[in-house]
C-alpha cells in the first residue's frame, strides 16, 4: 500500500473525509455566528446553548410526539429561532449603542443558565437518538467506510452554507442588510423597518444553530454541555476566518476541520489545542483574520 | 483594530470565568465532622458521581444515625471541573479554612492523584470512589488515602482475562490521554498480554472528545479483534455510538468498553449497549438489600439509579464515620489507621476489609448488557455473568509498589 509520511494514504483519504464531516459542523455553526457579528455586532455567546436547543428540540420531537427526523429539520430551527428572536427583542436590543463586551456578558451568561437548566433536568451522559431509516448504513469507497448519514451532513451543510453566502452577498435583500449595519438611519429614510430586519437575522442565525443541532443529534449524544464543548472552537474559527466575514467563516470551516482531521492521524495528543495555535498566529500576523476587513 | 483588541480581552474574560472555581461556603466548625464531596459536578463524569455522590454521602450521614449519637456532622460539595489544579485548590480551601475533615468521590485520576497529595500533606483523610488509577493504592499510596469503589487492575483483571479467554486475542486502544487513560490502557495491556494476546496499536484522544471517527478508522485499520476502550463517560458513549455508524461491529471487530458505567448505558439505549461486557463493582439489582437502598436513593437523584460511585461514596462514608465512634477521634491518620483495623460491613458491598495500602476489597462483577427484549424497563440493564471473589479482585499488595507495604 502506498504510503504518505508513514501513514497508509488509504487511511489519509479516511481521515480527510472525516476531516470535512467536522468541518462542516464548524462550518455552519461559525456561520450563525459570522452572520450576528457582521450584522448585528453581537458576539452570541448563546450559540452553543442554541445549538443544544435544537438538537433537544430534535428528541423532545421524537420521544414525545412521535416526530422524526425530517420533520424537526424544519420544525427546530423555526422553535429555536423564535426563541431567538424573543431574546433579541427582550434583551439584546437595548445592548447595540454599548460595547461588545455587553453583549458577550448577556448572551455567555444566558448560555450557563439555559445549560445548566438542562443539566439539572436530564444529567449529563446525554440522550439518545437514532440515525434517520433513510440514511442509516453506509458504503464502502474502498478506502474507508462512509456512513451515508455522513456524507448526507457534508452536503447539507455545503448547500446550506452556500445558499446563505449567496443570499447575503449576491441579493438584494443581502443588500438592504449590509446597507442597515453600515448606516441604519440612512437605510431606514428609504422605508426599510430595520428594527424588524435586525430582528430577523438574528433569528435566522439562532435557526442555523438549530438545524447544526439536529444534524448533529444522531451522531454526537444530547447532551447539555454538547454546545459548550463546542462552541469555543467555533469561535476560535470565526476569529481566524475574520469576525463578520460569511466567506471567511465557511472556509475556515472546512479547512479547520481538515486540519484537525491530519493532527488527529499525526499527533493525537494535540488534537484539541491545533486550532487555537493556528487562530494565535493568524492573530498575529493578520489580526483581522484570514478574510477579515480592518474596522 | 482596538475593536480587535478589545474583542480579545472579553474573550480572555469569558475563559477565564468559565474555568474559574466554584468554592463552597466557607464555614469555620470545630467538634463538627466535615465531609467534602469533590466532583465534577457539571461535566462529562457529573452522572457517574455529581450531586448523586452528595445524595449518597447524606444517606450514609443518615443511616449512620450520626443525629441520634450526638455526633454533628456536616457536607459540603464542590465542582473540581476535572481539573487537577482547580481540584487541589479547593482541598487547600476546605483543609486550612473552611475546616474540613474528609474529601470524598473525586472521579479523574489526574484530579485524585493531586487531592491524595494535598490530604497527605495537611494529615486529613481522601476517601476515593470516582477515580479509577491503581496508582492510587500503589507507586502513590499514601497512609491517608483509601481507594474505595473500583480501580483501573480491577477493570483490566475482570474484563481483559474474560475477552482473552473468549477469543479475543489482538486489541488496539483508543485512550484517553490523561493519567486515568494511561494507567487503564496499561494494566489492560498487561492483562492481554499474559493471557496470550498482543497490542496491535494505540491512539490517545484529549479528555472530553467530541468526534471519535478518526480514532475509530484508525483502530479499524489496524485488524485488531478487539478495540479497547480505556476511556469514561461521554468519552466511553460517544466511542461506542459512532463505532456503530461506522459499521465496526458489523465488519467483524468488537469492543471492549473498559469502564462502563450504568449511566452510560442509560444515555446509550440497550439498542446500541447490548451485549457490551465488563466490570461493575457494584449493581442495584444485586441482592434485596441493593434494591430497597437504589429505591431510596433514585427519588434524591432526580430519578437516577446509582453507579457503582455513587453506592461507593455511601459505603465509604459510613465506615468512616463508623471508625471515628470507634476511635473516638477525627485525626485524619489516626482515623484511617483505624478504618483499617476495623472490617467493613453495609448493605451495598457486603463484608469486606481495607488493606495496608489502602485498597478496598470486595467482590467484582463480570456484567453483560441485556437486550432490549431481556430489559423489563427503565435501569434494568445487566445480566450477571459471574462473581469475582474479593481476594481475586484487585492487584495482590505486594504487586503494586506501595512504600507502606513491608
Amino acid at each position: 500500500m502506498p504510503e504518505i509520511f508513514g501513514i497508509p494514504s488509504a487511511a489519509l483519504f479516511g481521515q480527510l473525509l472525516i476531516g470535512l464531516i467536522n468541518g462542516s459542523f464548524y462550518a455552519l455553526l461559525s456561520l450563525g455566528l459570522a452572520v450576528i457579528f457582521g450584522l448585528l455586532n453581537i458576539i452570541n455567546f448563546t450559540h452553543g446553548a442554541q445549538y443544544m436547543l435544537g438538537a433537544f428540540c430534535a428528541y423532545f420531537l421524537l420521544s414525545r410526539l412521535g416526530v422524526g427526523y425530517w420533520w424537526s429539520l424544519l420544525i427546530a430551527p423555526l422553535a429555536v429561532g423564535a426563541l431567538g428572536v424573543l431574546i433579541e427583542r427582550t434583551m439584546l436590543k437595548p445592548l447595540y449603542k454599548l460595547d461588545h463586551l455587553y453583549g458577550l456578558l448577556l448572551t455567555f451568561g444566558l448560555a450557563l443558565v439555559i445549560q445548566g437548566l438542562f443539566r439539572n433536568e436530564f444529567g449529563s451522559s446525554g440522550l439518545p437518538y437514532p440515525i434517520a431509516k433513510e440514511l442509516a448504513g453506509g458504503h464502502n469507497l474502498g478506502f474507508m467506510f462512509l456512513p451515508n448519514y455522513r456524507a448526507w451532513v457534508v452536503a447539507a451543510s455545503l448547500v446550506v452554507c452556500v445558499a446563505t453566502w449567496f443570499v447575503i452577498e449576491r441579493t438584494k435583500l443581502g443588500s438592504y442588510l449590509r446597507a442597515a449595519t453600515e448606516n441604519p438611519a440612512l437605510v431606514q429614510a428609504f422605508g426599510i423597518n430595520v428594527p424588524r430586519m435586525i430582528t430577523l437575522t438574528y433569528g435566522f442565525g439562532v435557526a442555523l444553530a438549530a438545524l447544526a443541532g439536529v444534524m448533529a443529534a444522531p451522531i454526537y449524544q444530547v447532551s447539555p454541555q454538547m454546545g459548550a464543548d463546542l462552541i469555543i472552537v467555533v469561535f476560535a474559527v470565526v476569529v481566524i476566518g475574520g469576525m463578520g466575514s460569511i466567506m471567511g467563516s465557511i472556509v475556515t470551516g472546512f479547512g479547520l476541520g481538515i486540519i484537525e482531521g491530519l493532527t488527529k492521524v499525526f499527533y493525537p495528543e494535540a488534537s484539541n489545542t491545533v486550532i487555537f495555535i493556528i487562530m494565535a498566529i493568524v492573530l498575529l500576523i493578520k489580526p483581522a483574520g484570514l478574510f477579515g476587513a480592518q474596522r | 483594530m482596538s475593536a480587535v483588541r478589545k474583542l480579545s480581552a472579553a474573550l480572555g474574560l469569558a475563559f477565564a470565568a468559565m474555568s474559574a472555581p466554584m468554592v463552597a461556603n466557607a464555614q469555620v466548625s470545630d467538634g463538627v465532622v466535615k465531609i467534602g464531596v469533590l466532583s465534577d459536578m457539571s461535566s462529562l463524569y457529573a452522572d457517574i458521581g455529581g450531586p448523586g455522590s452528595v445524595a449518597a454521602a447524606r444517606m450514609a450521614v443518615e443511616d449512620f444515625g450520626a443525629a441520634k449519637k450526638g455526633m454533628k456532622v456536616e457536607i459540603v460539595s464542590a465542582d473540581h471541573q476535572n481539573k487537577p489544579d482547580v481540584g487541589s485548590a479547593i482541598a487547600r480551601q476546605w483543609y486550612d479554612v473552611d475546616k474540613v475533615d474528609v474529601i470524598v468521590d473525586v472521579p479523574t485520576s489526574s484530579v485524585a492523584l493531586a487531592v491524595s497529595q494535598v490530604t497527605r500533606d495537611k494529615g486529613k483523610v481522601f476517601l476515593v470512589s470516582g477515580a479509577a488509577s491503581s496508582d492510587l493504592t500503589g507507586k502513590a499510596c499514601s497512609p491517608n488515602t483509601v481507594h474505595w469503589t473500583y480501580d483501573t487492575w480491577m477493570l483490566a483483571n475482570g474484563t481483559g482475562s474474560a475477552i482473552v479467554k473468549s477469543g479475543g486475542n489482538s486489541w488496539f486502544f483508543i485512550t484517553a490521554d490523561y493519567a486515568f487513560g494511561h494507567a487503564l490502557e496499561r494494566d489492560t495491556e498487561q492483562v492481554v498480554l499474559k493471557n496470550g494476546g498482543k497490542v496491535l496499536g494505540k491512539v490517545r484522544h484529549p479528555l472530553n472528545a467530541q468526534d471519535f471517527s478518526s480514532f475509530l478508522l484508525q483502530a479499524q485499520s489496524s485488524k485488531a479483534k478487539i478495540i479497547g476502550l480505556a476511556n469514561a463517560g461521554g468519552d466511553t458513549i460517544n466511542s461506542i455510538k459512532q463505532a456503530a455508524e461506522f459499521g465496526i461491529v458489523e465488519r467483524g471487530q468488537n469492543l471492549a468498553g473498559m469502564l462502563v458505567f450504568l449511566s452510560d448505558i442509560h444515555g446509550l439505549g440497550l439498542t446500541t449497549a447490548q451485549g457490551l461486557i465488563f466490570t461493575e463493582s457494584f449493581y442495584w439489582d444485586l441482592n434485596d438489600q441493593t434494591r430497597a437502598w437504589a429505591k431510596r436513593f433514585a427519588p434524591l437523584n432526580n430519578n437516577k439509579y446509582p453507579t457503582m460511585v455513587q453506592a461507593g461514596v455511601y459505603s465509604a462514608v459510613l465506615h468512616y464515620l463508623k471508625a471515628i465512634e470507634a476511635g473516638k477521634t477525627d485525626d485524619g491518620t489516626k482515623v484511617v489507621a483505624q478504618m483499617k483495623k476495623m472490617p467493613t460491613d453495609d448493605p451495598l458491598f457486603g463484608k469486606g476489609s481495607i488493606r495496608a495500602d489502602g485498597r478496598k476489597l470486595h467482590p467484582a462483577y463480570l456484567v453483560e448488557v441485556k437486550k432490549p427484549v431481556e430489559s423489563k424497563g427503565p435501569y434494568d440493564y445487566y445480566k450477571v455473568r459471574s462473581q469475582i471473589p474479593a481476594d481475586q479482585a484487585f492487584r495482590p499488595e505486594k504487586e503494586g509498589g506501595c512504600s507502606l507495604v513491608k
